[in-house]
């Protein structure tokens, strides 16, 4: 075992046909961050979750300063001083910071508010973590969530810190400050796993580098011996050109334009507010922002499902206000909107991918019943087109992989030819051939002269992607920039709302949009 | 004032087996446990408590085998919802049917009984010295029979328990987001089977108070429907066991304000009168669906049975 401090030895683990972990082997030292790099469903999160006690593995060993541990429940691994952050936090919403801590400690079994309090400000001052315990987890921001995650995991003195990707959800600022704390934490002599697929924050960070691909190890590497290229190569089996290209287009009319949207949700907070911005045709509107800044509810309301409260969508001289959803598709503006659990809207799992093209071609038939041969004729079509893997057209949906159930929600929503495509997060989870897939498939519509509004995760992807990018904090615009002259800090900083483009004058943005019709 | 008095003190008898049901249907759901079975676990106590102290004579014994008995109704669905993840909306549908047959079975040879004579004197109403003196208040609150006092004693305990306690802290978390609390290293599946079971034992007691107390002899479906009343009282009280006494002593009034109409000389159906807690139940519920506070909504992961492999 010599200095391992974790060591995992051949571990297997299937769920039912699916063989998530093969043989995996994994070793961590004191004192290191090291990166588990591999692409989405190559078995990190799975193998990770066995070392936190939530799976059982089916063989294997785990060796824990060199003694072999058996995990029957997290409280086991909690109790070897193993902490996991995870992708998903795992906080309750309604209790405060400080109740989160403390929660299924062993502590007497009446609270003491305030030596609590106390303890839990000391600590977070002698991590640097800031947090007011008493503040409740529903208000808390995505950043303050994962400070209070890490909180509570050193509260349980864990000496190994597992991340799950936890870098997607944080803005550059905020996953600067996250490394700061992960390299304090190795100097006191924690082991620190950290999950994740981004190149450029493992060569930031890393110490050493297991990469994984399709649940097996493929190498262990120091960072010192191994460029970002390399490191693609070994994640996906072979040499691949990573870059998204941007294509250049004509681009001068307005497709749609929305002018002082608002709305509220159904706790009676306002979502979405005065939001002003146009889309020209034959280009890749981005939209970036922290979670729940409003994405979905702009989404929905140009899409006629979420209530408008004041504002107007202009398309073709007509507002879409007050329309139907079954009207706004007529006309010509579709939605494809990739939940995060990916099957909640827009496809019905069970069914099979005939069905769910009839779902949203029925309506336009005449009769009682439903004539499935053009909906045959449309699923082989958007089959061949994407190249979507599948038994065939008569498979439910949820039996495919994630990538593929992608292919077939935008496949079938570019089938009805729209002139304003609203996409929001069509990448998520997918494997990177998939993810270039997709961005083809958006280039292709955008030559062709559709208006697309794509809301995405990853900034890098934003930036190469899209032509002007618009970001938005807390259901408001903080800014309009041209992709190709702006960077990533200084999305990050209006994805917070620190800089508001917006705000220091109208006349800024009317510059950048004006530019942006003269090139 | 006569009349006042002696309307809020019967109000509180008659809320009393709908308080215990409240709150054994609030620890339950607060472990993340929708069980409909209330009206049947009750319905079990009412037989079983009933059978005992017919037979023994003791007041500890029968309430303990009405509370032994709603658990074991409890038990039938914490083994169908937690161990095999049968969904928990028909398992509990299943426990009131099962519930009311059981009941029938065990108790059609004790119908029309009345409950012995040493149970009917232990709990003949007691005035607590000092606070029973109070005007108004102590005639309503402290003249009442010992049942009645462990109900305030159970709201108070278990409004403790729940809020001030880490055990129940981790309660709520199980509710809440049982993976969360999995991840804290809360062990699940026992924190639900024991809060499922005692919620049981509260219903079973809730059922007690009728045949025992209440009425006090076995009638056929002695609980009358006040289990469905239960489940929707714990919404009213948004799962909050202290406000579970006022909205248990609420729908207690309503029961039983018919006869005082009567008795007033004005002229009401009873058929109307007998509709008057469903009618407020339904009105609760559309107004609490209005209710937009966070804290105030249900446990988030109440009808939803925990795996943890779950992908």
């Amino acid at each position: 075992m010599e200095n391992n401090y974790i060591s995992m030895k051949n571990i297997n683990k299937s769920f039912g046909k699916v063989v998530a972990n093969r043989n995996i082997n994994l070793a961590v030292r004191r004192g290191e961050i090291h990166a588990l790099l591999g692409e989405n469903g190559s078995g990190k999160s799975t193998l990770m979750n066995m070392l936190s006690g939530v799976y059982t593995p089916d063989s294997g060993s785990i060796f824990i300063k060199g003694k072999e541990v058996q995990f029957a429940a997290p409280k086991d691994a909690i109790e070897a001083g193993i902490g996991m952050i995870y992708q998903h936090f795992k906080l309750i919403d309604v209790m405060t910071a400080k109740e989160n801590i403390i929660l299924g400690r062993k502590n007497s079994f009446l609270m003491n508010e305030k030596t609590l309090s106390d303890k839990i400000r000391d600590m977070s001052a002698r991590f640097g973590l800031d947090i007011d315990p008493d503040k409740k987890v529903y208000n808390m921001s995505v950043g303050e969530k994962q400070t209070l995650e890490i909180l509570k995991v050193l509260y349980r003195g864990a000496e190994i810190l597992i991340l799950d990707e936890p870098t997607a959800v944080l803005t550059p600022q905020e996953t600067e400050k996250l490394f700061k704390i992960m390299r304090k934490m190795k100097e006191e002599g924690c082991a620190v796993i950290f999950i994740t697929h981004k190149l450029n924050e493992v060569m930031e960070v890393a110490d050493r580098i297991t990469v994984l691909r399709k649940g097996e190890t493929v190498m262990t590497v120091d960072k010192a011996d191994t460029n970002p290229k390399h490191l693609t190569e070994l994640m996906m089996g072979c040499p691949a050109d990573l870059s998204i290209k941007r294509i250049e287009t004509e681009k001068n009319n307005v497709a749609m334009e929305v002018r002082n949207l608002s709305a509220v949700n159904s706790e009676g907070i306002k979502v979405l507010k005065g939001m002003s911005f146009d889309i020209y045709s034959s280009e890749i509107l981005g939209v970036a922002g922290i979670a729940g800044s409003g994405q979905k509810e702009l989404c929905e309301a140009i899409a006629g499902l979420h209530p408008v409260k004041q504002g107007e969508i202009v398309f073709n001289g007509e507002n879409l206000v007050g329309k139907s959803p079954a009207e706004i598709i007529t006309k010509g503006v579709s939605l494809s909107f990739i939940p995060e659990d990916r099957l909640g809207m827009g496809l019905v799992a069970s069914m099979d991918i005939v069905n769910n093209v009839v779902l949203k071609l029925y309506q336009k038939q005449k009769g009682i019943f439903i004539d499935r041969k053009p909906a045959e004729q449309k699923s082989v079509e958007i089959i061949e087109r994407l190249s979507i893997q599948t038994p065939g057209i008569k498979h439910p949906v949820r039996m495919l992989s994630g990538g593929n159930i992608q292919k077939v929600l935008l496949g079938r929503e570019l089938d009805s030819r729209p002139q304003v495509l609203i996409t929001a997060y069509p990448v998520r989870g997918l494997d990177v051939n998939s993810c270039y897939t997709i961005y083809d498939l958006l280039n292709e519509e955008k030559r062709k002269g559709v208006a697309i509004l794509y809301i995405g995760e990853d900034l890098d992807v934003l930036l190469e992607l899209c032509d002007r990018i618009m970001v938005i904090c807390a259901g408001e615009i903080t800014g309009i920039v041209d992709a190709r002259y702006t960077t990533k800090e200084q999305i990050g900083l209006m994805m917070t709302g620190t800089v508001n483009l917006m705000k220091e004058g109208e006349k800024s943005e009317h510059d950048n949009a004006n530019n942006y019709t003269s090139h | 004032m006569e009349a006042v008095i002696s309307f809020l003190h019967a109000a509180i008898v008659a809320g009393t087996p709908l308080l215990f049901a409240t709150l054994g249907e609030i620890i339950t759901e607060r472990s993340g446990n929708l069980n409909l079975g209330v009206e049947g676990m009750m319905l079990m106590g009412a037989v079983i408590g009933f059978m005992v102290g017919l037979n023994t004579e003791s007041t500890t014994l029968a309430l303990l085998a009405a509370m032994i008995a709603g658990a074991g109704g409890a038990l039938i669905f914490a083994f169908l919802t937690i161990t095999l993840r049968a969904n928990q909306v028909v398992s509990g549908l299943t426990l009131t049917i099962f519930g009311t047959g059981f009941a029938d079975f065990v108790g059609q040879d004790l119908i029309g009984q009345i409950a012995p004579e040493s149970l009917r004197l232990f709990f003949r109403p007691y005035t607590i010295p000092l606070l029973g003196d109070i005007p108004f208040i102590g005639p309503v609150l402290f003249r009442q029979d010992a049942f009645v006092y462990l109900g305030y004693a159970a709201s108070i305990l278990l409004g403790l328990y729940l809020y001030k306690t880490s055990t129940g802290m981790n309660l709520r978390a199980v509710g809440e987001n049982p993976g969360a609390a999995d991840a804290a290293g809360i062990n699940v599946t026992l924190y639900k089977y024991l809060h499922t079971l005692l919620g049981g034992a509260l219903c079973g007691l809730g059922g007690a108070y009728l045949s025992l107390v209440y009425v006090p002899a076995l009638q056929e479906g002695v609980t009358a429907g006040r289990g469905w009343i239960a489940v929707a009282l714990v919404i009213f009280a948004a799962w909050n066991p202290y406000k579970a006494l006022f909205g248990a002593y609420l729908f207690g009034g309503l029961d039983i304000i018919g006869f005082r109409i009567q008795n007033l000389g004005i002229d009401v159906s009873q058929y109307f009168i007998d509709m008057l807690p469903y009618m407020v139940t339904i009105t609760v519920l559309v107004v609490v669906s209005m209710r937009k506070s966070r804290e105030k909504a249900g446990p988030k992961a109440c009808g939803i049975p925990y795996f943890r492999e779950e992908r």
